[in-house]
């Protein structure tokens, strides 16, 4: 029985894969909404601010809902656009705190770590409402996620000079 | 478990687990990974994970920054496969 382990296909690779394709597919129809090969510096800061959010929400939608920072970053996402729809969905904000308010209770028992925790919660999406096990896992796993950004959008760079 | 002392006894989560996690964080940051065998305080990985995470995400704001200026430079619709294929590789 041939079972190579090459069979077993690498999660990370998939996630980069399914990253890639969906920044690129972004940059593309931003490319495309602004042909202008020299634009005002103001719409370079828009298209910077519009690349950046994209390479964010490309890689929240590539992790999809299987994490909580992901989850934390899609409903950011989703609540920006109905706030500028009009709309308000102060449902989930209201949950958020309430778990906050019972997480902070569970945390001054664990004394001095929780402090340090703090800078951390506030650099990881959804941070404050996960438990110090929570938080240090998805850490681990935002942090493989924005190596992954990185290194792509490097490799993105590299390729448009060498087109140049 | 019985004769750890965990604070309060509130917490459900062990220290074990705890130094199991900081330890596994430990080795994905560029500056401490080369101490792979010799534990760092948590309060130390903890410090330098923040710094990691702001680094990175400057990283990200500069590259979009460089990417919209070369944006314009490149037909990112057809040369996407071979950018993809280039990627993936």
């Amino acid at each position: 029985m041939m079972n190579t382990p090459q069979q077993v296909k690498n999660p990370t690779s998939s996630l980069k894969s399914r990253f890639i394709t969906r920044f690129l597919g972004a940059l593309t129809k931003i490319n495309a909404e602004d042909p202008i090969s020299s634009p005002s510096p103001t719409r370079i800061f828009q298209r910077y601010r519009r690349i950046k959010v994209a390479s964010n929400k490309s890689m929240a939608y590539s992790v999809r809902s299987r994490r909580i920072w992901s989850r934390a970053m899609l409903s950011r996402f989703r609540s920006r656009r109905s706030a500028f729809s009009g709309r308000r969905s102060s449902v989930k904000t209201t949950n958020c705190t309430t778990i906050n308010v019972t997480i902070n209770e569970n945390k001054t028992a664990k004394g001095g770590l929780d402090m340090q925790t703090d800078e951390l919660r506030e650099l990881v999406p959804g941070g404050e409402a996960m438990d110090v096990c929570n938080l240090l896992d998805e850490t681990a796993h935002y942090i493989k996620c924005l190596t992954t950004q990185v290194q792509v959008m490097r490799k993105i760079v590299d390729f448009c000079h060498l087109s140049k | 478990m019985s004769g750890r002392r965990s604070g309060s006894g509130v917490s459900s989560i062990s220290d074990d687990q705890i130094t199991h996690l900081v330890f596994k964080l430990q080795q994905l940051i560029p500056e401490l990974c080369a101490r792979r065998s010799h534990k760092a305080s948590a309060s130390k990985v903890l410090q330098e994970t923040c710094d990691y995470i702001r680094n990175l995400h400057k990283e990200v704001e500069d590259l979009s920054d460089r990417l919209s200026q070369l944006l314009a430079s490149i037909d990112t619709d057809n040369d996407q496969a071979a950018i993809v294929r280039s990627l993936l590789m």
